[in-house]
């Protein structure tokens, strides 16, 4: 789960990690009151989406005025930033940030992710503050710094202390060094966050060290003992499909094409997905629907992949294992009932009472292309796709 | 004897007193494995499916002389059976839930590495469908029917590709040595590395095949592994062609985040190391199948 820049500064800063003075508005009148109350001369107006690049989208401003900060706020509510990240829909903008102006001596990079190499929590960070990691390490892999932390005992002085002489920190500013990565580390730990970046982490013409950015992401597995987190999820950065299918507990990630896919099995939904590309179709979507298929989930499936305005045919790949393919079969069948599904549906049935489970299908009276092999099915969606397209395109205009 | 398990491996399932535990206990028991008992905190001096439940594993070796154990905890105590299993004398562990919090799975495998090797538990999973040797025993959830005992050792990530494999085998007349879920968390107990090193031992496992997916480095381990030490022949197949780069799908270690981790490239980094790669999951039983014959 992924969160917004001021609350992931608020919660490191509990961590001891310091944050520029800053205040989070919900109107551009709010934001000129807000940087009143934080005085100064100059202020950031951020927009606050879950994506990073915000800056080269223009969803970052620098004002030193009222004027200025109301004409920023005006400009970016309400909008949809569009950034590398966001994908070409964007993310809406409902509440910015505003900083105080901060002298900058220095940009750091500093991040902490699960390494699965290691299988431990790992330290990254470079001098070459401000590019994304991925730039780093394209144009300047030397400058990056690793560290691996033992579990057992956490993040140790001196371990932080060789990052902090690693990118050359005035010795000066080594305490407050160990103390922001020490602090990170905690927090990410005691939250079970998978991701920590501080990017830039800066250096102040007055010898301070800050977080002029902050970004964290959560463990969702993890989220039943941390509350306090899920309070900060904000559904109107997500896609609403995808909020909908998590909420019912099935995995469900949008994608651009127009065959949608209902699979029991992460690898197998990809692995149908994979197949469909092959046949010469697109996938309009990724989802699991779990290791059992119950008539409930396949309902709701139906639901949730016929919500996709773009979805042209449907290929239900079920593997049933302990479940038997009968007991399956009278599944999408009641499903077909209780879901109106316009478009042609593709059923691939394998594993227990395959025979049995072909059928019912059979009897069901309903327009189901049966297959037996997966390339069979993503063959038969594929071309039930490419038929029903020109006999849709007229009853759609008729409608 | 096969690699992990076999016919005469005494097995007890913590969390035996769950609905989906009871079933798949029976499953098992049908199947041949042979469970001596179950372990429930609170639950002992219980029977269920005619196995004695004990309260810590402890206690269930002594009075059974268990030696795996499939755990089949909800996700907040499950580290803590694992634990539990891995002090207690446990040599093989398979975890099967789903949803265990990355930092416990950390904590999980720094506490393995307390015991010297030839003492530490082996533990696959979690987040994976168990590991079946055709003929003898199934330690896990997997249909028991759809495989054929053979000699191609499976290792792979998720459990109904596994599935669709072995079946479109079973459809050529192919048996299986052994197929061993690793499971489709980041953080998991046994990598494919791990695996394959014991099929390479194996004398039942003439040929391996290696079911991959996006994310993670395990598959570029792998193949590195099987360059400078694998002398049979591997067959793999990595799903996700179509998934998109920072999203996860299903599992939560399925996600493209770093260089390497996309299933081109992984297909291109096996290859490289001598891999025969399905391109499609509809031909991964007809690619082992021409492996076969190529190697007779």
């Amino acid at each position: 789960m992924d969160i917004h820049e001021y609350q992931a500064k608020d919660i490191l800063s509990g961590f001891g990690v310091e944050v520029p003075p800053g205040a989070i508005a919900y109107s551009p009148e709010q934001a000129a009151y807000r940087a009143r109350e934080l005085g100064g001369e100059k202020w950031v107006v951020k927009a606050q989406v879950h994506a990073g690049g915000r800056g080269k989208a223009g969803g970052v401003k620098l004002c030193s005025s009222d004027t200025e900060i109301q004409a920023a706020c005006e400009e970016m509510f309400g909008r949809k930033l569009v950034t590398h990240q966001t994908g070409p829909e964007g993310k809406g903008i409902y509440r910015v940030y505003v900083e105080a102006g901060v002298p900058i001596d220095r940009e750091i990079y500093l991040g902490f992710v699960l390494d699965r190499s290691s299988q431990r929590v790992m330290i990254v960070a470079s001098g070459e503050g401000g590019m994304e990691i991925e730039d780093i390490s394209a144009e300047k892999p030397d400058s990056i710094v690793r560290s691996t932390v033992e579990p057992a005992v956490g993040l140790q002085e001196f371990q932080a202390r060789e990052i902090a002489f690693a990118l050359g920190i005035d010795p000066a500013l080594t305490a407050q060094m160990v103390r922001t990565l020490q602090g990170c580390y905690r927090a990410f730990t005691e939250l079970d966050a998978t991701m920590v970046e501080i990017n830039p982490l800066v250096i102040t013409g007055d010898n301070r060290i800050l977080a002029l950015d902050a970004k964290m992401t959560f463990d969702d597995n993890a989220l039943f003992r941390h509350p306090q987190i899920s309070e900060f999820r904000d559904k109107s950065q997500e896609d609403p499909r995808e909020s909908r299918a998590a909420d019912r507990g099935l995995s469900y990630v949008g994608l651009d094409g127009n065959i949608g896919c209902i699979v029991n099995g992460a690898g197998l939904a990809m692995a149908t997905m994979d197949t469909i590309k092959l046949a010469g179709g697109e996938p309009a979507n990724f989802l699991d629907i779990g290791g059992g298929a119950t008539p409930e989930r396949v309902a709701k499936a139906f639901r949730l992949v016929m919500s996709d305005d773009n979805v042209q045919a449907v290929l239900v790949n079920i593997f049933a294992g302990i479940n038997r393919c009968d007991w399956v079969a009278e599944g999408v069948v009641q499903a077909l009932k209780e879901v109106q599904v316009d478009v042609p549906v593709i059923v691939r049935l394998a594993g227990t009472n395959v025979e049995e489970g072909q059928k019912i299908l059979a009897k069901s009276g309903l327009p189901i292309i049966r297959a037996t092999t997966l390339m069979e099915a993503a063959e038969r969606s594929v071309g039930a796709w490419k038929n029903d397209l020109s006999q849709a395109t007229r009853v759609r205009a008729v409608k | 004897m096969s690699i992990l398990l076999d016919r005469d491996t005494k097995v007890i399932v913590q969390g035996i007193t769950g609905r989906m535990a009871q079933f798949h206990t029976r499953d098992m028991m049908n199947y041949g494995t042979n469970v001596v008992g179950g372990v429930v905190p609170g639950k002992g001096g219980e029977t269920v499916e005619g196995v004695p439940v004990f309260n810590t594993v402890k206690e269930a070796i002594a009075a059974t002389g268990a030696e795996a154990s499939l755990v089949f905890v909800p996700p907040p105590f499950a580290a803590d059976s694992i634990m539990e299993a891995a002090d207690a004398g446990i040599r093989y562990c398979v975890c099967i839930t789903d949803g265990i919090p990355a930092q416990d799975m950390i904590r999980v495998k720094r506490y393995m590495y307390r015991y010297p090797k030839n003492k530490r538990m082996v533990l696959t999973g979690p987040n994976c469908a168990g590991t079946i040797s055709p003929g003898k025993a199934l330690l896990g959830i997997m249909p028991g029917h759809i495989y054929l005992p053979g000699n191609v050792g499976i290792v792979g990530r998720s459990g109904t590709l596994g599935y669709e494999a072995a079946a479109q085998l079973k459809e050529l007349g192919i048996g299986v040595s052994t197929s061993v879920g690793i499971g489709g968390d980041p953080i998991n107990g046994s990598s494919f590395k791990d695996i394959l090193e014991r099929f390479e031992k194996d004398d039942e496992t003439h040929v391996i095949a290696l079911i991959g997916e996006i994310g993670g480095p395990q598959e570029a381990e792998a193949a590195e592994y099987i360059r400078d030490h694998i002398t049979k022949p591997v067959i793999a197949y990595v799903a996700g062609m179509t998934a998109p780069k920072g999203r996860t799908m299903g599992h939560a270690g399925a996600i493209i985040s770093a260089f390497g981790e996309s299933a081109s490239e992984k297909v291109e980094i096996l290859s490289a190391a001598g891999v025969t790669v399905a391109e499609n999951p509809a031909v991964i039983g007809e690619t082992i199948a021409n492996v076969i014959r190529k190697a007779a």
